[in-house]
């Protein structure tokens, strides 16, 4: 007997206990394509926060017209002895314009209707630091010449939090939820366990070691957990594909970020399924087997 | 040898064996009688290490049972054959498989498994019935197949729990001669029995356990009134019993 002979008596298990087996797969895949879901949307959540905190590490300081060059350089170097800062760029008003009719694509010719240029010259400041930009913003505001600090730390920080709170909230919906699937695999192999009891208690008397009598009952778990990932990791990146299709773009114009790739995301859902349909389906075969292994 | 070393183990409140000490040399064959709770499984599964022992010393093969981690457990009872009195046979697996299987899950190599299953069914005598299925066979015959299961593996003791329990006089006989031609090729028996009959006729050692406590042991010993199933006697202190040889 040896590991060809295990995974025959655990198929030939599932074989016996076909609706038992069929009824636990069906458990954790309905429990895996929530918890898809809830990874979808923390995936989703967590790029479009990186996107935010990149557009946000930026701080645009307005000059006022009369600041000349000699100033402006005096500014850039007071502005890059503050903490926090990485560097500093000067942005001259035809260019920020420029910008903005990138930005705005098709609508920029409403740009050119306007009378002269309404933007003032910046200089934009990098932020190595996101806690330290509330410091900066401090210090520059009072220097000679700045007009006005354009920053908007209340949206980073009400976005970070948000994030935060997504990220653990669904922690502990999927946590719940691989404990619950746990409980169904180790109920339905119990039952393969008590239908094999006097075998398993021969075995014990003649001496098989626990983890031989463990084996095939352990990759019976493995293999319904795994046919249930390989089922749902399938059914997530085909609904997520016609998600993108139908909404992707009002998406992107609603928030400026885009989705997350479908297919780096359904690869990366069907390696993390696996490993989570193989360790519910192993400890649910564990646990259930205890009682009957104690001695 | 086994060696028994003041031994108790209590259930509870109830006593399963109390005090016990005693030694079976190798391939000697044992008897081991008295009424029912009167502590024999009990001796058994400490034996077998199913249960663990309150106080006191197993020895055998110079190591101590009582001592054995549980991964240490499982090649003790290697070494050990186990007969049961409802045979423990499974039911979808042939003659063949079922004595087969013993081996499987120890995994011995196939070409030694095809050597000593025939061999096995040789010695209880169902060479013929080795396609079968359990319940084709007579029960004398599930029986036998259960003893050839019990020594395909060449244990050095053998253990039969009431292993004529089921059977009728005359094929409880034939096991009877299947576990002396045992004995005879070396291997211990021992053997928890009920039947007067068999205890008598043998005139073989007998260790009879009352309340947990060993209250005789003879070589050549018969069954007495005293070890038949009877409420007070087993409630009656062991002191009264007979004594001691």
């Amino acid at each position: 007997m040896s590991f060809r002979l295990a995974i025959g008596q655990a198929f030939s298990q599932i074989g016996r206990n076909k609706v038992m087996a069929a009824a636990s797969l069906a458990s954790i895949t309905a429990i895996l394509l929530v918890l898809g879901v809830f990874f979808i949307v923390v995936v989703n959540v967590n790029n479009m926060a990186e996107g935010v905190k990149q557009d946000f590490d930026q701080i645009q300081v307005y000059l006022e017209d009369s600041v000349d060059d000699a100033r402006r350089a005096e500014l850039e170097a007071q502005i890059a002895a503050l903490p926090g800062v990485a560097g500093t760029a000067y942005l001259t008003r035809e260019e920020a314009l420029e910008q903005w009719k990138l930005k705005w694509g098709e609508n920029a010719d409403l740009l050119e209707r306007m009378p002269e240029n309404p933007l003032p010259n910046s200089i934009i400041i990098d932020v190595s630091d996101l806690d330290l930009a509330s410091a900066i913003v401090a210090g520059v505001s009072p220097l000679e010449g700045v007009e006005k600090v354009n920053y908007s730390q209340d949206t980073v920080d009400r976005l970070l939090h948000v994030t935060r709170v997504v990220q653990i909230v669904s922690l502990i919906i999927i946590l719940f939820l691989i404990f619950i699937s746990v409980m169904v695999v180790s109920n339905t192999i119990k039952l393969t366990v008590v239908a094999r009891e006097k075998e398993i208690a021969i075995m014990r008397y003649v001496g098989a070691t626990n983890w031989f009598i463990r084996g095939p009952f352990l990759l019976e778990g493995v293999f319904i957990g795994l046919i249930s990932a390989i089922i749902s990791a399938t059914v997530i990146g085909v609904l997520y594909h016609y998600f993108i299709d139908r909404w992707g773009v009002d998406f992107l114009l609603l928030t400026s970020s885009s989705f997350v790739d479908e297919w780096f995301l359904t690869q990366n859902l069907l390696i993390i399924f696996a490993a989570l349909g193989i360790s519910i389906g192993a400890c649910g075969s564990i646990v259930s087997m205890r009682k009957f292994l104690e001695r | 040898m086994i060696e028994f070393r003041g031994v108790s183990k209590k259930y509870g409140a109830n006593i399963g064996v109390d005090d016990i000490s005693t030694s079976i040399g190798d391939g000697e064959f044992v008897f081991l009688v008295g009424p029912s709770g009167a502590g024999k499984s009990t001796f058994v599964k400490l034996f077998l290490k199913m249960i663990d022992a309150d106080k006191g010393h197993i020895f055998y093969k110079g190591y101590d049972v009582t001592k054995l981690t549980p991964r240490l457990v499982p090649a003790h009872r290697r070494s050990l054959g186990i007969v049961f009195q409802d045979f423990s046979l499974l039911p979808k697996k042939t003659v063949y498989e079922n004595i087969a299987f013993a081996m499987e899950i120890v995994q011995r190599p196939t070409r030694v498994i095809k050597r000593m299953v025939p061999q096995a069914l040789d010695l209880v005598g169902l060479t013929k019935e080795a396609n079968k299925l359990p319940n084709e066979l007579s029960i004398g015959e599930q029986q036998r197949v259960a003893v050839a299961r019990a020594i395909v593996n060449n244990p050095d003791v053998l253990i039969a729990d009431e292993p004529t329990g089921n059977l009728d006089p005359e094929t409880g006989w034939e096991i009877m001669r299947l576990l002396e031609q045992i004995n005879r090729r070396g291997k211990t028996v021992l053997m928890v029995t009920h039947s007067r009959e068999i205890v008598n006729a043998m005139n073989k050692r007998v260790i009879a356990i009352r309340s947990g406590k060993i209250v005789r042991d003879e070589r050549g010993g018969l069954y007495h009134p005293d070890e038949d199933d009877d409420p007070l006697v087993c409630a009656r202190p062991s002191e009264e019993a007979l004594p001691l040889t």
